[in-house]
């Protein structure tokens, strides 16, 4: 019978704490800050334009909230599919779930045309409108996390945290499939007119989330001096490594598909050849950087084990990810659409040509904000409520752990 | 198709309740009390707007003479924006609005070229109307596409879903307007068809009528429900086609000549 798993808030005094915090709502305050600058002055600040409709805003807002919904699997991977490893580090992934959904809605609130009417963007709906499903698959991820969270937390309400894990899981694969489908369902652009989104979005979030999730609980246990065990450690690394190449695959099979007709090699020959900036981004961000290079240190027999490498791999998730989302959002729309086919088109309107797009400050500065935001309610949450285990070194959480004979191996890192 | 008239009459009551005398419909489009002088219609004001008519043009490309820009000098000036309007001086070029635009089109194989007017094709399922979030974006019972001002919060996924590339996003603050035609800053706009002029009983556009002033007459607006009009006569005497015709929008605009 191993101990139980003790959870305590992080002291939260010292000067590091409150350094970050506030380094953290600094750059949330630079983030509304340049907010304010593009709604006071409209959009023609931004490098967005009537072209490029959706620039870095979106990039960020897509990234963070696919991302939320892969941060909540290691909840469920513990409740839902009973892993015992992954039960000590649901709360963690819950309320990391939380934060980031609420910074990308944030980001993508504040980059409205009129952000001072969402009011009737809740309260009038077309049912036809994927953005409105979506503007009601949002507060109900809330609310299932913070069930959640809750029957995690409660000793009284343990029993039913499968229950509401289950629901929370088959909420967030609703909400991913609710942000694919944005783009799946625009038949106009060759880029986004997939169903393949849908599902593709879901593994992306899978690895883009557990990337935050491991760099998160990395962070949060090497700054509070808390143990932080190697078998936790490597079974998230390689379960990073099954999505990365998962997310490999689906990659794969989008472009394969897109280049078997002939009506798109136009796009496809922009986005993997010709594109520019696009094309760098497939390939040095998303596939190197993104994929092949995370996949190779996890799964590298030395890199794999050292803590430093496998922080690294998760970061150039991040990247690769947030890479992914510019190639396919905004360069989905720098291509010209396909209105007439046969023709070589052109227009004061840019009808048959390549629409440039440079993001201004003010759009990164939102997308940092929104980021900010998240963490600024992680970095609160843990020193008010105990989310985080006070140990999760091996012993304690590994369900299939040997006590090492005398001499425990020296962990790197 | 019994859907569409319902859903107008549901916003109409949201908006223009204040503003009946003007038939509702146009209060959409606000610009209410101009409206009310403009009672002189074909369509008496306190009528709403029916599904008896569809509105829709014409437009023959062969007859679109080369370099002829007179019917997007004609929209600048009627709906006061582009040329029309002393505004969005601050937008870049990519920025400013385009209701309308003269597409020059080069066949890839045989070289041979020609131009046409592109603008709002004003579907019958409109890929806009069915992505708007909260509505804005909406089809009137007489077949023409608007957008809702009002109620518009400027997510632009319209824009990303038309597949005729023919909305705009106000990119700055707006203060030389028509009063016919609103606009605003951080809402989405296009080709009203001029319906304020439809509802006036000017019986065309501002397009259409630039183009039969200049003599080329490539463009002719009508009633596409109403077997006698020009426009359903010219349809049906010659084959003409919609652009992107594989979407199954059914387009209001109809082209001859690509």
């Amino acid at each position: 019978m191993k101990p139980a798993i003790h959870y305590s808030t992080v002291e939260g005094r010292s000067l590091a704490y409150w350094g970050l915090l506030g380094f953290l709502s600094f750059v949330l305050l630079l983030g509304l800050g340049a907010t304010w600058v593009m709604e006071h002055n409209g959009h023609h600040v931004t490098g967005m334009n009537n072209h490029v409709i959706w620039g870095m805003p979106h990039v960020f807002a897509v990234f963070m909230i696919i991302a939320a919904s892969g941060i909540l699997n290691v909840a469920s991977i513990g409740s839902v599919f009973g892993r015992k490893m992954y039960k000590p580090l649901g709360r963690l992934s819950a309320l990391l779930a939380f934060a980031f959904l609420a910074g990308g809605l944030m980001v993508l609130m504040l980059d409205l045309g009129r952000p001072d009417r969402l009011v009737i963007a809740a309260t009038y709906l077309n049912p036809k409108s994927v953005f409105a499903w979506n503007i009601l698959l949002y507060p109900g991820f809330f609310l299932a996390v913070l069930v959640y969270v809750w029957f995690m937390m409660e000793r009284r309400m343990n029993k039913y945290s499968h229950q509401a894990g289950l629901f929370a899981f088959i909420w967030r694969l609703l909400l991913t499939t609710g942000t694919g489908s944005i783009f799946g369902f625009i038949v106009a652009r060759q880029g986004y007119d997939a169903a393949i989104m849908a599902p593709m979005f879901i593994i992306m979030s899978f690895g883009f989330g557990l990337a935050i999730y491991i760099l998160t609980l990395m962070a949060a246990y090497r700054w509070t001096g808390r143990e932080l065990g190697d078998s936790v450690l490597r079974t998230l690394k390689n379960l990073l490594g099954v999505f990365v190449a998962a997310i490999f695959y689906f990659v794969f099979v989008f472009h394969l598909t897109s280049l078997y007709g002939t009506e798109n090699h136009g796009i496809e020959r922009f986005i993997l050849m010709e594109g520019g900036i696009y094309t760098q981004m497939f390939w040095i961000g998303w596939v190197i950087i993104g994929m092949l290079l995370p996949m190779a240190i996890v799964y590298h027999p030395s890199m794999g084990k050292s803590r430093n490498w496998i922080g690294i791999a998760s970061a150039m998730v991040i990247v690769g990810g947030l890479a992914s989302m510019y190639v396919i959002i905004i360069g989905g729309q720098a291509y010209p659409m396909p209105i007439f086919p046969g023709y070589e088109a052109s227009s004061s309107f840019l009808d048959g040509q390549v629409a440039q797009y440079a993001p201004s400050i003010w759009e990164i500065g939102l997308g940092l904000g929104g980021v900010a935001l998240a963490l600024v309610m992680t970095t609160f949450a843990i020193k008010v409520l105990p989310f985080l285990p006070n140990s999760l070194e091996d012993a304690l959480v590994d369900p299939h752990h040997k006590p090492a004979p005398v001499e425990a191996e020296a962990t790197a890192g | 198709m019994n859907k569409q008239p319902k859903v107008i009459t549901g916003r109409r009551e949201f908006i223009g309740k204040s503003a009946a005398a003007t038939g509702g419909a146009i209060a959409i489009a606000s610009g209410v009390t101009l409206f009310q002088v403009g009672q002189a219609s074909a369509r008496p004001a306190d009528e709403s707007v029916s599904n008896k008519v569809r509105w829709g043009m014409l437009v023959d490309s062969n007859k679109c003479a080369d370099g002829c820009n007179d019917c997007v000098t004609a929209c600048e000036t009627e709906n006061a924006w582009g040329s029309g309007s002393s505004d969005e001086q601050q937008s870049g070029a990519s920025q400013k609005a385009q209701w309308i635009r003269t597409v020059t089109l080069k066949n890839n194989l045989t070289g041979s070229e020609h131009q046409l007017p592109m603008m709002c094709q004003h579907c019958e399922e409109p890929p806009c109307v069915d992505v708007c979030p909260t509505g804005a974006s909406f089809k009137r019972a007489d077949g023409i596409v608007l957008v809702d001002k009002h109620i518009c919060i400027g997510c632009r996924y319209c824009m990303m879903a038309c597949p005729y590339k023919a909305r705009s996003f106000i990119h700055e603050e707006l203060t030389n307007q028509n009063p016919d035609v609103p606009r605003g800053k951080g809402t989405v706009e296009s080709c009203t068809m001029c319906v304020h002029k439809i509802d006036r009983g000017d019986g065309n556009t501002a397009c259409a009528e630039a183009c039969s002033k200049a003599g080329h007459n490539a463009i002719i607006f009508g009633d596409l429900n109403d077997p006698e009009s020009n426009l359903s006569k010219e349809l049906k005497q010659q084959a003409s086609t919609q652009i992107r015709a594989d979407l199954n929008l059914n387009t209001g605009v109809r082209y001859r000549g690509i």
